[in-house]
């Protein structure tokens, strides 16, 4: 009984909103704040894992399933994988000029003043009555968004099927928006695989075995032209110089 | 100071809660977008700012927290949003590749080559 007292007195609700807008909001300031570009993705990798913990609170329980799997198992990983092909040599530290520091806090901490005036400002989104009266009665088939996600997704909003046949017109389904971002994908994956295909580029650094090939090569055309050299002097020296010209004709015959 | 009064930490949590974490989730993306000279710092700022809006999305659709909310239609934009930011990135990076293999360098204050 006491460990149900004591955990039914904590206020659950907000240490979680607490916990996750933490971290987020803490590990958003280090990405800001580090030189290192390694540090900075992962750190990138718990702000946007917290991201997800706050949709989950929030009831939008598939979306924070898509945030992890899509953002933190997908673009993050791409990020490192770039992270790792553009490396330069260990600890090289690229510093932004204070002036550029003092300019984007300026104009950032003016826009984050704006934003937070406009998010307390408005009376009905400060209303506390629907998260209290969640508290009292949660029903978690509320919560379960994947189907009626998926149905919409096909053109069909099960979730307002009840709603005012006035406004039923423009609660469409999101059938057009979901071919549309499937093509964008497709395009996007076909055009960041060409572009990003590996290419012999003419400042890219040789190996030694690479190295090794060309100057075979080389040799082997120098040989070549030293062979014919060589042949033409012989053959201008032992024969006529009738006989060279018919030579010459012959050859230029042949090519 | 701005005409609202502080509320207490401990109360219920509301929308403007959760506003208020993208607002700095996307005030933070855009600083990090203006001041980092990496190619990729900038593209973890397009994410940040990104996730800050998807925040406010999934606010304004919580059934939890308004009677009056966008219901599903917040949270498939914010699906569709998470959706393209990962196809832009991909496309960023392919880019920052690209610049990395001619210039040998990450570094974007060296991009200056076009000029005017």
């Amino acid at each position: 009984m006491g460990i149900l007292a004591a955990v039914n007195s904590v206020y659950w609700h907000e240490f979680f909103f607490m916990l996750f807008a933490g971290i987020s909001v803490v590990f958003a300031v280090c990405v800001l704040v580090t030189q290192n570009i390694v540090r900075m993705a992962f750190y990138l990798v718990l702000s946007l894992g917290s991201t997800a913990g706050l949709f989950f609170l929030a009831g939008a329980e598939f979306v924070g399933a898509m945030q992890l799997m899509i953002y933190v198992g997908g673009t993050l990983v791409l990020l490192i994988f770039g992270v790792m092909l553009t490396a330069q040599q260990r600890y090289v530290k690229m510093n932004t000029h204070p002036t550029d520091w003092v300019l984007a806090t300026i104009v950032g901490g003016s826009l984050l003043v704006m934003l937070i005036g406009a998010a307390v400002g408005v009376d009905s989104w400060k209303d506390s009555t629907a998260s209290k009266r969640a508290l009292e009665s949660l029903d978690a088939d509320d919560a379960r968004t994947a189907t009626p996600l998926g149905l919409a997704l096909t053109g069909v909003r099960v979730d307002k099927l009840d709603s005012d046949p006035a406004l039923a017109k423009g609660q469409s389904g999101y059938l057009l928006p979901f071919i549309i971002v499937s093509v964008h994908l497709l395009v996007v994956l076909i055009g960041a695989a060409y572009m990003a295909r590996t290419k012999r580029s003419a400042t890219a650094p040789v190996g030694r075995a690479e190295r090794a090939r060309l100057n075979i090569m080389q040799m082997e055309h120098e040989t070549d032209d030293v062979v014919y050299l060589a042949s033409k002097q012989s053959s201008s020296s032992l024969l006529g110089s009738s006989q060279k010209q018919a030579e010459e004709s012959t050859d230029e015959a042949e090519e | 100071m701005f005409g609202f009064e502080i509320t207490p930490v401990i109360a219920a949590i509301t929308v403007s809660h959760y506003l208020i974490v993208g607002a700095i989730l996307f005030v933070i993306g855009a600083v990090c977008m203006a001041t980092k000279r990496n190619a990729l710092g900038i593209l973890m700022g397009i994410e940040l700012v990104l996730n800050g809006a998807n925040i406010n999305f999934i606010a304004f659709g919580s059934r939890y927290l308004r009677d009056e909310n966008l219901g599903l239609d917040g949270q498939l934009i914010s699906l569709f949003v998470i959706v393209l930011a990962a196809a832009e990135a991909a496309v960023a990076l392919a880019i920052a590749l690209n610049f990395y293999n001619n210039h040998n360098t990450i570094d974007i204050d060296r991009a200056d080559e076009l000029k005017g």
